[in-house]
């Protein structure tokens, strides 16, 4: 069969979805995607398709996610969890380099790249937009090293959403929940009595590429109008509206609203907000040294504007208060963020929300901003 | 095919996280807690061009990196000078280096200061403590062009007369025709005949045209902030005001994120900054 070309259109059935597992892996990729671990679903492994969440979703509020059983057995019939993509391109703990003593003087060895090629399967449109944001920061106007490695080969399956979650909020971020673009590949999860099939849409040659040796069938109007129809529907039930309108200015002109105050009494400075971010990037770097101090490994590791320590300087910290922190966060990502890289840090995924264990709500505190603002003028 | 493509090596793109060797080759004592470290390229590393206010990642190992301003000429790129005042665990080491030890350098990075915006009028500059060393490579380049601009003044202060730095060269440069050179410090005993007070209390005294003046400022972010809201009130622009920011900083390129001030990277997009840009958040606390 000969491949593809970009913007065709193509059905997959459900029990052919193993060819597309078993086509990604002879074409070397490393495919890894949600599978539940822990009660919750995470993103891990696939090495065959019964390690995917098969008749399980989520539902999703404030503080609090539950898996529940689905009456059906759909394949992606669930929102984001903890986890986002971001653990691959760029791992919680990272070695950047490895210096040794060589006499007097010390010799300093670059890491090794790895040549592993992941395959995401099941990228939301939301999580296309987050890798969006990640680029920008890691391969934009400086590369890091071993996120553009891995970036460049990476291989981009995404869903569309069937169904939004509690805390979802893509529509209001302009974010989703449709796939539009950035995707080499692109399904939608079609479910009817008579037929359970994806909608496959290709998106690059490399997404073509995979396809050649999987068993598909042609497309029909009805097809896409059904694919259309889905994601409709799930646009039509967000869980959570974000107002952004002139939101860069807003937050800005309002360091000291008197609402900060209200939600750092309830902040726990936890950092959960940050690590289950896809956009958030703040690292920090550690020396590990073995027992004879010959050898020291220089490691990166995710950090959190939350913690104390992150602003440390002369002995103390500039942003003691939760205040400052909580309002360092949210300004930031909201707004100094189109000053840093031209786009919102936020893709309104709503994990922050759901992962908060005080069940803080971004969407709920711009809001309260926005509704008694406060003298404008100054600007953090 | 899938597989041809990720034959393709990913497009190798430079390393901004390796430090490059450099060879102390003298060390020299400013204050009880200070050195000037002069550094050299060891073989195979070039020499590293910089603009007067840019920085440094110094790599002493086994312990590990801080943000060091460049405080030589950079007439000079073949002698890396860096002066490092003992403060954490990594600069008292760095304090300890001797001639002959290799450091590993990162850089330069950020902004420098906008020497060309100053010529065509007055320039006023005010140090405050170690804040001179990261104006010492603008001094060296306003002095070798002395033609270009009108009245000079500098104001320097240290909290005493043996925490000031570069001794020797202030005699020099207090001595040189064409430039005010005032020297302050904030307590003194009986042997210092010099003034004593804020380099604040300096400014009324100083004769630059107000409108005419652009202003550098290094020090403190309190005697910074302070110094410039009292050339505001003195008619200095705010756009003229000039002023050298710090903050933590792990990656110095923009990536780690805890430079961050305000929407701006310390490390990226200063540390230099225009007054005009800061100033509202200069009035903030704990941004």
């Amino acid at each position: 069969m000969n491949a593809l070309t970009v913007g065709e259109k193509r059905t997959l059935e459900r029990k052919d979805l193993a060819h597309l597992l078993s086509a990604l892996r002879s074409a070397g990729y490393r495919v890894v995607g949600p599978t539940i671990r822990d009660g919750a679903i995470v993103y891990g492994e696939i090495g065959r398709e019964e390690d995917l969440p098969i008749g399980w979703t989520d539902r999703q509020d404030a503080g609090t996610y539950r898996l529940e059983r689905r009456t059906d057995s759909a394949v992606f019939g669930f929102n984001v969890g903890p986890h986002s993509w971001k653990k691959y391109l760029f791992p919680s703990r990272e070695r950047l380099w490895t210096a040794h003593k060589t006499g007097t003087s010390f010799e300093i060895a670059p890491e090794p790249r790895e040549e592993v090629a992941f395959a995401f399967l099941g990228m939301r449109a939301c999580e296309l937009a987050g890798l969006d944001v990640s680029d920008r920061v890691f391969d934009g106007k400086v590369h890091d090293p071993g996120y553009h490695a891995r970036r460049t080969r990476l291989l981009r399956i995404a869903v569309q959403c069937g169904q939004a979650g509690g805390t979802c909020f893509c529509v209001s971020m302009g974010t989703g929940p449709a796939v539009r673009r950035g995707f080499d590949l692109a399904l939608t999860e079609i479910l009817s009595p008579a037929r359970h099939y994806f909608l496959v849409e290709v998106g690059t040659e490399a997404g073509a590429a995979v396809l050649v040796d999987v068993p598909l069938g042609p497309a029909e109007g009805p097809d896409t109008e059904a694919a259309n129809e889905i994601v409709a529907r799930t646009a039509a039930s967000m869980g959570r509206t974000l107002n952004v309108d002139g939101i860069h200015d807003l937050l800005l002109s309002n360091p000291e609203h008197p609402r900060w105050e209200i939600v750092a009494r309830r902040c726990l400075s936890c950092t959960n907000c940050t690590m289950v971010c896809p956009t958030c990037f703040c690292h920090t770097t550690e020396e590990v040294p073995d027992l004879g101090g010959d050898r020291v490994e220089r490691w990166r590791r995710w950090d959190s504007c939350f913690n104390l320590e992150f602003t440390s300087l002369h002995g103390s910290s500039v942003r003691k208060s939760g205040l400052s922190r909580y309002r360092q966060w949210l300004t930031h990502k909201l707004a100094g963020w189109y000053d840093q890289f031209d786009t919102s840090g936020c893709i309104g995924c709503g994990r922050c929300i759901t992962w908060c264990p005080v069940g803080i709500d971004i969407t709920e505190e711009v809001a309260a901003i926005r509704t008694v603002p406060s003298k404008p003028g100054a600007k953090p | 095919m899938a597989s041809e493509r990720m034959a393709a090596p990913a497009e190798a793109v430079p390393d901004p996280f390796l430090p490059l060797p450099y060879e102390v080759v003298s060390r020299t004592a400013e204050t009880p807690d200070t050195v000037t470290l002069v550094l050299r390229p060891r073989p195979g590393t070039p020499p590293l061009e910089f603009s007067a206010g840019q920085f440094n990642m110094l790599y002493r190992f086994p312990l590990g990196e801080v943000a060091i301003s460049i405080s030589g000429d950079r007439t000079h790129p073949r002698e890396l000078v860096h002066t490092i005042r003992s403060a954490g665990k990594i600069t008292a080491s760095l304090t300890q280096a001797t001639p002959g030890e290799t450091i590993g350098v990162r850089g330069p990075f950020g902004t420098g200061w906008p020497i060309d915006r100053a010529t065509q009028g007055d320039l006023l500059i005010v140090a405050g403590g170690l804040g001179l060393p990261p104006l010492r490579p603008a001094l060296y380049e306003i002095l070798a062009h002395r033609d270009r601009f009108d009245r000079i003044e500098v104001i320097y202060g240290a909290r005493s007369p043996k925490d000031l730095v570069y001794y020797d060269e202030l005699q020099t440069w207090r001595s040189r025709p064409g430039v005010r050179f005032q020297v302050t410090v904030d307590a003194a005993g009986r042997d210092w005949y010099g003034d004593v007070g804020l380099v604040t209390a300096r400014l009324p005294d100083t004769r630059v045209d107000a409108a005419r003046t652009t202003a550098f400022l290094c020090g403190p972010e309190i005697m910074m902030r302070l110094t410039a809201q009292a050339l505001d009130r003195m008619g200095v622009p705010d756009r003229a005001i000039w002023l050298s920011m710090e903050r933590n900083m792990k990656c110095a390129v923009g990536l780690c994120g805890h430079c961050q001030y305000g929407p701006s990277f310390v490390c990226r997009d200063g540390p230099i900054f225009s007054y005009r840009d800061v100033k509202a958040r200069m009035m903030l606390r704990e941004v």
